[in-house]
């Protein structure tokens, strides 16, 4: 058994281009649950459509980088006020339902096969990064130390991924403690009160959506930037485990999501290394290598089960301010 | 019922259920809201008197809470057109109708537990810039605001007796004191009406008597008042004019002490125990009643054996 | 009470295992992982390969061959129809269809379009799709299609009547929306397959032995997780992030011990059965039979009993049941038994309508949850009439609109209908003052 090579991993998952978009989307569910107390369970859906925004355009119509993350906010917006307008008028858990619906709307979607020729269809797209690697700054060679060693491109990739996440924290950050983050907290606690004071509580909602799945839709970019597209992975599963990330780390808070989602996955990487590790070493015999994997999965929800129970505001959280009764 | 027509200062022309006021500042006509087969509220026409401290009374299902709800924008009339100092807020939004100046707090207080007391303050408050949200992101472009604001909030938690607890958490209060913070809260935006719903309903009496010297103060300040209430007390001691609801209708208004003795009133309320004072709730028990009285019957049969 | 509940538990766990591991080996590259695996990943068998359907029939046989890299090999699909050919290396592939493999009347949906470059990466798994249909033979009659969908559809909407009243039990009682009630689903197919296919044991006692067992699950739910969280004070935006985790843990579960696999239901019940101009499966018949059988019992359990009376109360509003003297707790209780009990019999039914794999339950999850949401919340004669629009929407709908997008038809109807009339269509507007 390799520890060396097993903490390595671990390591280096830390600031891997995965794990900051696992953050920015998690910073996006902080906006909308932590903050605004929407229940929003479709983030996989808002990160397919920030990924297919990006990468359908480039493929298609050889748009540059720039337009391409254009159009990956503005289908973020429009996908939010699609949302939005049905069921921000409407309690809380119907939110929940029609966020989960539409995410899997969007799932099919891009995976049928009759859009194949646009979307890939379950194959997904790939071959569309030359565009954002050309604009990389970074002369060729190696960088870093340790476990933290990258070529100029997987530098370029977690420069601009942390970057986003750096400027999405700094965002939440002044408006949370500006007057519209109060009113936004207000509306948390209680919508009625907040109308009552004559503030647009449907306005508001709408903002916070907007914004929470903005910074969702940039994570699906990030996401896939160093990869490929690939629809399988924008399922519910997806958005469970952000929220796993952000309720982790503190969902009402700024560090939270972040640390949350450095933890989930150096955690998710460590065991799976440490599991296969006493695979191939033969001290554990009577499972596979792919079960192994899947053992990682069910300690997740056994996680998740005994955060929300025990410690729902996370490590970051303030216990009093976030008893969670919504 | 008399003859002859009785008149008021506050009323253009004669006293009676939907009378004209001299100054209304609401004017609600043809107001109906149905529950499937219930008709919860059917008002005909009437008007909520300016400068005065007007009290909502009537019976348990009456239909007040819910013409409250219509006024405010909380719920959708089925049919009416309602104005408040001329304009119509009939299928107004809350937002915008508070925003006008008609201002509601509610009968199960709504403090808003998970942020601090000032918070809950500021935001009542009105014409922030701060609220935009991309305003929001450069701070010296509402922090002005925000401090006059602040000292505003002080003024009135200081007033209310809450300025020690400006940063607990609201949740942390008691409940009298949450409806202080509410009253405080709806205050900040310096409303044309105000209206209380039940704004003694769970109060212990000791709080009753500062919650009573608040809302006269209210109209002090210039404020109209109304507010939706079953403590006959209170009605009686700060109301200047009282409207009756019964089974959705007004049945009667008028300055208190002649709408305690309205027939119709006592009706509404109490079938039997029409001799005695609205005010004073221990009438006789008509069990109690028919005992003794079959008793003495029966004594008298005795006695005349 | 509670250490019986332990020991059958435990026993029916250790037995689950010992059956599991000696039946279904988790394949290695039908394991599907939401995230991508991060890069430390230690498996080395490069797979290309795929599903080869007729609508919902597998069809086996079929050849594809696969080539590049200097290898070249023919996969053949087995009896659920999927194909695997594992190539040495990564690198590019090509994927050509054998038309003459397949069977007779069955035709590529594109035939200029039989071949797929495949480029073997950034993962270690490529699944290919080669869609069959109809094709140009567009000779059949629509109206017979529409209406064996539309029965199709209807034994569909009465077996997610069963889960989705499941649903509205729980939540009407104790206002918990359970993200792992797709589990129960799940549990019902597994286990009947286990003791009806994998042990032969006959049909009548399979399926009695998989309702209790159900029931049980239903029971543990509330025993051990759900009242002593009502106890605790959890609220219910928690309650439901719990079950969120609990259907994790659930689903990998079965995924651990069942592997990826598709497993076929065998009833014995294969012959087909013509209804005026459309033709179903004898086993279909006998599922709306028994989900209609069961349907109406459970109305006359909430109407005439006293139990579902109280139940009834319970949904309506819990403290004034209590104060009437119900035992809120042991209705729940009932309940959850009662909901676990028919969503175990959905379980069934529905590996029957189609076929049993480790993830069927979460996939309908949703539709149980839209299916309740459409019905009106709350309301247990409104999720049968939710699930009956859903299940005929889902199927009658595929004569004009892609087989894969079949489900998000239903859900868009969700949505739409939220849009016009939010209380679902049998639910009652709420007040809001």
């Amino acid at each position: 058994m390799d520890w060396g090579q097993i903490l390595n991993t671990a390591a280096g998952e830390l600031l891997s281009p995965v794990t900051a978009a696992y953050a920015l989307a998690a910073i996006g569910i902080g906006v909308h649950f932590g903050y605004a107390g929407l229940l929003n369970f479709g983030q996989a859906g808002f990160m397919a459509i920030g990924a297919y925004g990006f990468v359908v355009p480039t493929l298609l119509f050889d748009f540059p980088v720039w337009a391409a993350f254009l159009t990956s906010i503005a289908a973020s917006v429009l996908f939010a006020f699609l949302l939005g307008i049905p069921t921000l008028r409407l309690r809380a858990d119907y939110l929940a339902i029609v966020t989960i619906a539409s995410a899997e709307i969007v799932r099919y979607i891009v995976s049928t096969t009759g859009l194949t020729d646009v979307t890939g269809g379950a194959a997904g797209l790939s071959g569309f990064n030359g565009g954002f690697n050309a604009l990389n700054p970074f002369a060729d060679g190696i960088y870093g130390f340790g476990p933290w060693t990258y070529t100029e491109n997987q530098l370029w990739i977690r420069v601009v991924g942390w970057s986003l996440v750096a400027i999405a924290s700094v965002l939440v950050f002044l408006l949370m403690r500006s007057p519209w983050g109060r009113v936004v907290k207000g509306i948390r606690e209680d919508e009625d009160a907040v109308r009552s004071l004559g503030k647009n509580v449907y306005a508001y909602k709408m903002q916070a959506l907007v914004l929470g799945g903005v910074f969702g839709s940039l994570a699906g970019v990030i996401y896939v930037l160093p990869r490929a597209v690939q629809p399988a992975n924008y399922g519910t599963t997806l958005t469970f485990f952000i929220w796993t990330m952000l309720l982790l780390g503190g969902a009402a808070t700024i560090w939270g999501p972040i640390v949350g989602a450095m933890i989930f996955a150096a955690l998710l990487t460590l065991s799976d290394g440490i599991l296969r590790g006493l695979i191939s070493a033969d001290i554990v015999t009577f499972i596979s290598g792919t079960q192994a994997g899947q053992i990682r999965f069910m300690i997740i929800g056994v996680v998740l089960m005994l955060l929300v129970i025990f410690r729902p505001q996370g490590i970051f959280g303030n216990k009093k301010e976030l008893s969670f009764n919504v | 019922m008399s003859d002859t027509i009785v008149t008021h200062p506050l009323v253009d022309g004669a006293v009676g259920p939907g009378c004209k006021k001299v100054d209304p500042i609401v004017v609600a006509d043809g107001v109906t809201r149905t529950f499937g087969g219930l008709t919860a509220v059917d008002v005909a026409h009437v008007e909520i008197p300016r400068h005065a401290i007007t009290a909502l009374i009537g019976p348990n299902g009456a239909g007040k809470t819910t013409f409250f709800n219509l006024l405010t924008g909380f719920d959708k009339p089925n049919t009416g057109e309602w104005s408040f100092e001329g304009h119509s807020l009939a299928r107004v939004p809350a937002f915008r109708v508070a925003r006008k100046g008609m201002v509601r707090t509610f009968q199960l207080t709504k403090s808003l537990g998970r942020l601090s007391v000032l918070q809950n303050m500021l935001l009542g408050a009105t014409k922030q810039p701060g609220e935009n949200a991309f305003t929001a992101l450069i701070k010296p472009l509402w922090s002005k605001r925000e401090q006059a604001i602040t000292s505003k909030a002080e003024e009135l938690l200081a007033r209310f007796k809450l300025l020690e607890k400006s940063e607990d958490y609201a949740a942390s209060l008691s409940g009298g004191q949450r409806k202080l913070l509410e009253m405080a809260r709806a205050l900040m935006s310096d409303p044309v009406l105000i209206m209380l719903d039940e704004p003694m309903a769970g109060v212990n009496p000791a709080l009753t008597q500062s919650l009573l010297g608040h809302i006269k103060q209210l109209k002090a300040e210039g404020m109209s008042v109304l507010f939706v209430e079953h403590d006959m007390h209170m009605v009686r001691h700060i109301s200047d004019w009282v409207i009756v609801m019964a089974e959705g209708k007004v049945v009667a208004e008028g300055p208190p002490d002649q709408v305690m003795n309205d027939p119709a009133v006592i009706d509404a309320y109490l079938g039997a125990h029409h001799d005695s004072d609205l005010g004073d709730m221990t009438g006789v028990n008509p069990v109690i009643e028919a005992k003794e009285r079959a008793a003495e019957h029966a004594a008298k049969k005795e006695g005349a054996i | 009470m509670r250490i019986i509940g332990v020991v059958l538990g435990t026993t029916i766990a250790a037995l689950i295992l010992a059956l599991s591991v000696g039946l279904a080996p988790a394949n290695a590259e039908s394991s599907p992982s939401p995230s991508p695996s991060p890069s430390g990943d230690f498996t080395n068998t490069f797979t290309i390969g795929g599903l080869i359907r007729d609508g919902d029939t597998a069809l086996e046989g079929v050849e594809v061959r696969v080539e590049g890299q200097g290898f070249d090999e023919i996969g053949v699909t087995g009896p659920d129809g999927r194909w695997v050919v594992a190539v040495p290396v990564q690198g590019e592939y090509t994927a050509t269809l054998l038309p003459d493999t397949l069977p007779e009347g069955v035709a590529p949906r594109d035939p200029e379009n039989i071949t797929r470059d495949v480029n073997l990466s950034t993962t270690n798994t490529v699944n290919v799709l080669f869609p069959t249909g109809e094709g140009t033979v567009a000779e059949s009659n629509l109206a017979q299609t529409i209406l064996t969908r539309f029965i199709y559809g209807l034994n569909f909407g009465l077996l997610l009547a069963l889960g989705a009243i499941g649903i509205s039990l729980i939540y009407g009682t104790t206002k918990l929306n359970n993200f792992a009630h797709g589990e129960m689903v799940t549990f019902g197919a597994v286990i009947f397959f286990l003791f009806g296919t994998s042990l032969g044991i006959p049909l009548i006692p399979a399926i009695a032995i998989t309702l209790v067992l159900s029931a049980f699950t239903g029971y543990a739910q509330d025993a051990w997780l759900h009242r002593p969280l009502r106890k605790r004070g959890v609220g219910l935006v928690q309650a439901m992030i719990v079950t969120i985790g609990l259907s994790i843990f659930v689903r990998y579960v079965f995924l651990f011990f069942l592997g990826g696999n598709i497993e076929t239901l065998d009833t014995g019940l294969t012959q087909n059965v013509t209804i005026g101009p459309a033709t179903i499966t004898l086993a279909s018949l006998v599922s709306m039979g028994i989900s209609i059988v069961m349907l109406g019992l459970v109305g006359l359990f909430l109407t005439r009993t006293r139990v579902g009376k109280a139940t009834r109360a319970v949904s309506d509003n819990a403290s004034l049941a209590a104060a009437s003297g119900i035992d809120v707790d042991r209705i729940i209780r009932i309940v959850w038994i009662l909901a676990a009990t028919l969503t175990g019999l959905s379980g069934i039914l529905y590996g029957i309508f189609r076929q049993v794999n480790w993830n069927m339950g979460f996939q309908i999850l949703l539709l149980l949850f839209a299916a309740v949401t459409l019905g009106g919340l709350g309301s247990a004669f409104g999720a049968l009439v939710g699930s009956l629009i859903i299940g005929i929407v889902t199927e009658v709908s595929t004569v004009w609109i892609p087989n894969d997008l079949r489900y998000a038809v239903a859900l868009l109807i969700l949505i739409l209908v939220l849009l016009v009339r939010p209380q679902g269509v049998l639910g009652r507007k709420e007040r809001v003052g």
